[in-house]
């Protein structure tokens, strides 16, 4: 099969991108999206030109690194799937398939189609973690978890971190992630002790970090490749507003 | 060069604690003025650094992914060995011991294994302190699951994404000490160089992929958890980016690499389909629990699986190995499938490929248990595929997954250069020939969160207490230049040939020379092969774009050239190594039964290379593997 490539070329940061047209000839159906790009570099590099930057690695849909905007959807248009686990198959012969970067304020372009998303990471470095040093920890099975809330708290924690649900919002909101993130630990009996804390700090380092506002639309669960439930941004947003009450009255816990 | 392993005398049982008590510390006060580096934030390394850093050490952690939670153990699915005994089936540290060794082939230091063996069931009190969402039973309970080469259910795991939720651990931890400042993160950063100084390690020049800036880190000790070096076979179940070249730098630098060949083809593996395949993909092991392994009996059967009847199939694993049946180890299975192919009898367009059937799990357990416990590995099966694992059996080969082999260390996880530690994948030292499943999570782990932290401070204690050496220092700049020089040479080659076109062709030498099988002259033709083709690479690559921006093909080209010159070494350990065990099936040295045959006499011993420079070859130091509570024994899972 056969596919036009228009893609986004941007060297670096600092300067200004276009589109380019590629033809993608000779593919396979059942090469990766990914694999297709492999493709047409091989083809670009004997041509002498400059291959396209694009962001990759475990190429099987769970290091959250492949980050493209394909016809304007985070990963292209199969639900629950990166864009590494795309496949040709899910395109037509003579397709003209439109690749650029995730696009928001907070995740700067590189080069081409790669995104610098460390604000993910500062954001987990505010309070996405349980305080729990190496060697200090009572015996695994010491508070029994029930099934129900430890898979609850297993759905929240397939988020791969891959920033598609900012890519789909209008507002560049990273509700969904950071609801996952918190979300996950506020669940679980471990997490309670920080529970407060770890909600009000982590959605102030998401507003710093420029992220914008949700508007309850869920464009970013429908884009999620793990299929990330909206219902964690409900959570988040009562965890939050119990944190808020008790800081707005200092309560104390006696 | 001498290997000293400091394995502690005294018991087996003692050993740990005794060492622990013998060895040296670093007071409180004194912790934050020793900085460490910490390259690679997979678990072995985002486990060491985040609790250095909670020791009161000054850490730096660099991986060359954007984020640590990229690191490749992320990818890992089955589950993680402890040894709760949490199902009262009789499991202890010994049995894991136990487990361990012989699935190993008697390759591995004994101390290590049982010290790892220990620290075991501590790893997942940490896991579950952390938040880490493990599987459970109604009752609220932690479940486990079983895994090959074990008769008990030892294997806690997170549905199919063990490795996943781990490493996220680990890098909730890590994140809370680069928050509180006791971490500083180098992401973006490749490390190209380990600076030696006096023959101790002070430090690494990296390059920021994204700015192309070469940089001087200094520090009082290195530590490596950098991974494996799968990739040298081109396809193979790692992450794109993963490679040997922070291993392999350090092995230029003094640091024996031991036992390269030592290579583990997973069985489990959704077969190739076509040239432009760029990675492999792993189907878990824990699907062995439930699934039946078979091929047709008869040479070209073509017909689908569900026209061939009952009594024209082999399940082979079931047939020889009745008391392990389709939980035989990973080198055995991949071996008979290996074998069941080259009869004719494999399966699919290509015929490598065998049957991995769950037909009589459905019937026996119901759809939905089936997809409860391994949903996400179907729904992963059929994105590749197209095909569903419900309805029809699975078609898997086996693939490229762990290197067993990597820097030698001593008991302290120390390398051959003093200050330079390994940890995880990229060393050698716990897993011999062949590792078991749901065991390559629990070495990462251990070593990070509790061996290193104890074995560090030995060390430390006996270097002068003074600041970590400038990076004006001429040691650094030398190292820079080199990085430089080479970086320059790749991109003024003007070759005519891409990066990824020798990469595949290196990598089908050593599948087909130094792969599931070896013998002599295969491997002695790959060591004349090997050397060409890099001579060729280092004349016709080409490297395009420029050095000081975001360059894939550079970063690649440079790890490809390591490649190389691994890619010999392996095969010269191979052609050594005149025995088969584990990973290492020698075709002159097998029983008439086709098992492995082991010379204990022979190469009862760990080989350790010695860099001896540019287009000489590594010279070979044994490190004797002395057992002295295993009996050694022809290893039989029949």
């Amino acid at each position: 099969m056969k596919v036009t490539l228009r893609v986004w070329r941007q060297k670096d940061g600092n300067s200004q991108g276009k589109f380019e047209e590629y033809a993608a000839e000779g593919l396979n159906p059942n090469m990766s999206f990914l694999e297709m790009l492999d493709v047409v570099n091989e083809d670009l590099i004997e041509k002498g030109e400059e291959p396209i930057a694009f962001a990759y690695d475990c190429r099987e849909g769970i290091c959250g690194t492949c980050s493209c905007m394909i016809n304007g959807k985070p990963h292209g248009p199969e639900n629950g799937a990166t864009t590494c686990q795309t496949y040709m198959r899910s395109f037509k012969d003579g397709d003209v398939i439109v690749v650029e970067p995730f696009r928001a304020k907070a995740f700067p372009v590189q080069k081409d189609l790669v995104t610098d998303r460390a604000a993910f990471d500062s954001i987990m470095q505010a309070g996405g973690y349980i305080t729990s040093r190496a060697g200090s920890c009572q015996d695994a099975n010491a508070i029994p978890i029930s099934k129900e809330i430890a898979d609850l708290a297993m759905d929240a924690a397939a988020c791969i971190g891959c920033g598609a649900c900012v890519a789909a919002c209008k507002n560049s909101s990273a509700m969904l992630f950071v609801s996952a993130k918190a979300g996950q630990l506020n669940l679980l009996p471990q997490g309670q002790p920080e529970k407060d804390s770890r909600v009000v700090n982590m959605v102030s380092a998401m507003d710093e970090a420029g992220f914008g506002n949700c508007t309850n639309q869920y464009e970013c669960s429908a884009a999620c490749p793990k299929l990330i439930s909206e219902e964690f941004i409900s959570k988040m947003n009562r965890d939050y507003l119990s944190a808020s009450v008790k800081g707005l009255f200092s309560a104390k816990a006696l | 060069m001498i290997l000293d392993s400091k394995i502690p005398s005294g018991p087996l049982e003692e050993k740990w604690d005794k060492h622990i008590m013998d060895g040296k510390l670093v007071n409180p006060a004194n912790k934050r003025k020793y900085e460490i580096i910490v390259v690679g934030t997979g678990l072995a390394g985002a486990s060491a650094a985040s609790t250095l850093a909670e020791l009161g050490y000054s850490v730096k952690a660099f991986t060359f992914h954007d984020s640590p939670r990229r690191a490749h153990s992320i990818a890992a699915q089955g589950g993680i060995n402890a040894t709760k005994n949490y199902q009262n089936d009789g499991d202890s540290v010994y049995r894991l011991f136990y487990d361990t060794v012989k699935g190993g082939d008697f390759r591995s230091r004994e101390a290590n294994v049982y010290r790892l063996s220990q620290v075991s069931a501590n790893i997942i009190d940490q896991c579950v302190a952390l938040g880490v969402p493990f599987a459970r039973e109604y009752g609220g309970l932690l479940a486990n699951r079983s895994f090959g080469g074990a008769q008990v259910s030892r294997t806690f795991y997170a549905r199919g994404q063990t490795g996943q939720q781990l490493l996220l651990g680990a890098y909730s931890g890590l994140s809370r000490q680069i928050g509180l400042g006791n971490v500083e993160l180098f992401a973006n950063r490749e490390m190209l160089e380990l600076v030696v100084i006096d023959g101790h390690a002070k430090g690494i020049i990296t390059r920021d992929v994204i700015t192309g800036s070469i940089e001087k880190h200094s520090a009082h000790a290195v530590v490596l958890a950098t991974g494996g070096y799968s990739n040298v076979f081109y396809l193979s179940t790692s992450a794109l980016n993963s490679n040997v070249t922070a291993a392999w730098r350090a092995h230029r630098k003094g640091a024996a690499f031991a036992n390269p060949c030592y290579t583990q083809i997973h069985p489990t593996c959704i077969p190739v389909s076509g040239d432009y395949q760029s990675k492999l993909t792993l189907m878990s092991e824990s699907l062995r629990n439930d699934g039946r392994i078979w091929a047709p009996k008869n040479p070209g059967d073509k017909r689908p699986a569900d026209q061939i009847p009952e009594d024209e199939r082999d399940y082979y694993l079931e047939r020889k190995y009745p008391s392990f049946g389709n939980l035989a180890p990973r080198d055995i299975s991949s071996r008979s499938a290996k074998e069941v192919c080259d009869e004719g009898r494999g399966v699919g367009e290509t015929g490598l490929g065998v049957y991995l059937d769950f037909k009589d799990a459905i019937d026996r357990l119901g759809e939905d248990v089936i997809r409860e416990r391994y949903g996400n590995l179907f729904d992963i099966y059929h994105e590749i595929t197209g095909e569903s694992a419900y309805q029809q059996p699975m078609r898997i080969y086996p693939a490229v997954h762990y290197t067993m082999g990597g820097l030698w260390v001593d008991y302290n996880l120390m390398s051959t250069i003093p200050g330079c530690f390994v940890l995880g994948e990229a060393n050698f030292s716990d897993h011999g020939a062949n590792r078991l499943g749901a065991s390559a999570l629990m070495q990462g782990l251990a070593d990070g969160y509790f061996v290193l932290p104890y074995t560090i401070p030995h060390y430390l204690a006996e270097v002068p207490r003074e600041p970590a050496p400038p990076i004006d220092h001429p040691e650094f700049a030398k190292a820079e230049e080199e990085v430089v020089n080479r970086t320059k040479a790749l991109l003024e080659n003007n070759g005519k040939q891409s990066v990824n076109s020798f990469h595949k062709r290196l990598g089908k030498i050593i599948w087909d020379k130094c792969g599931m099988a070896r013998n002599k002259s295969g491997l002695e033709e790959a060591i004349k092969e090997i050397p060409a083709l890099r001579q060729e690479f280092e004349e016709d690559v080409r490297v395009l774009g420029a050095g000081d921006n975001l360059n894939q093909s550079l970063e690649m080209a440079g790890r490809v050239a390591d490649f190389f010159e691994l890619g010999e070494l392996m095969c010269r350990d191979a052609l050594a190594r005149e025995e088969s065990c584990g990973g290492h099936f020698r075709e002159e040295h097998q029983y008439e039964d086709g098992e492995a045959k082991r010379d204990d006499e022979g190469f009862s011993h760990v080989s350790a290379w010695e860099w001896k420079g540019k287009d000489q070859p590594q010279v070979c130091h044994n490190e004797k593997l002395e057992y002295e509570r295993v009996k050694m024994v022809t290893r039989s899972y029949k």
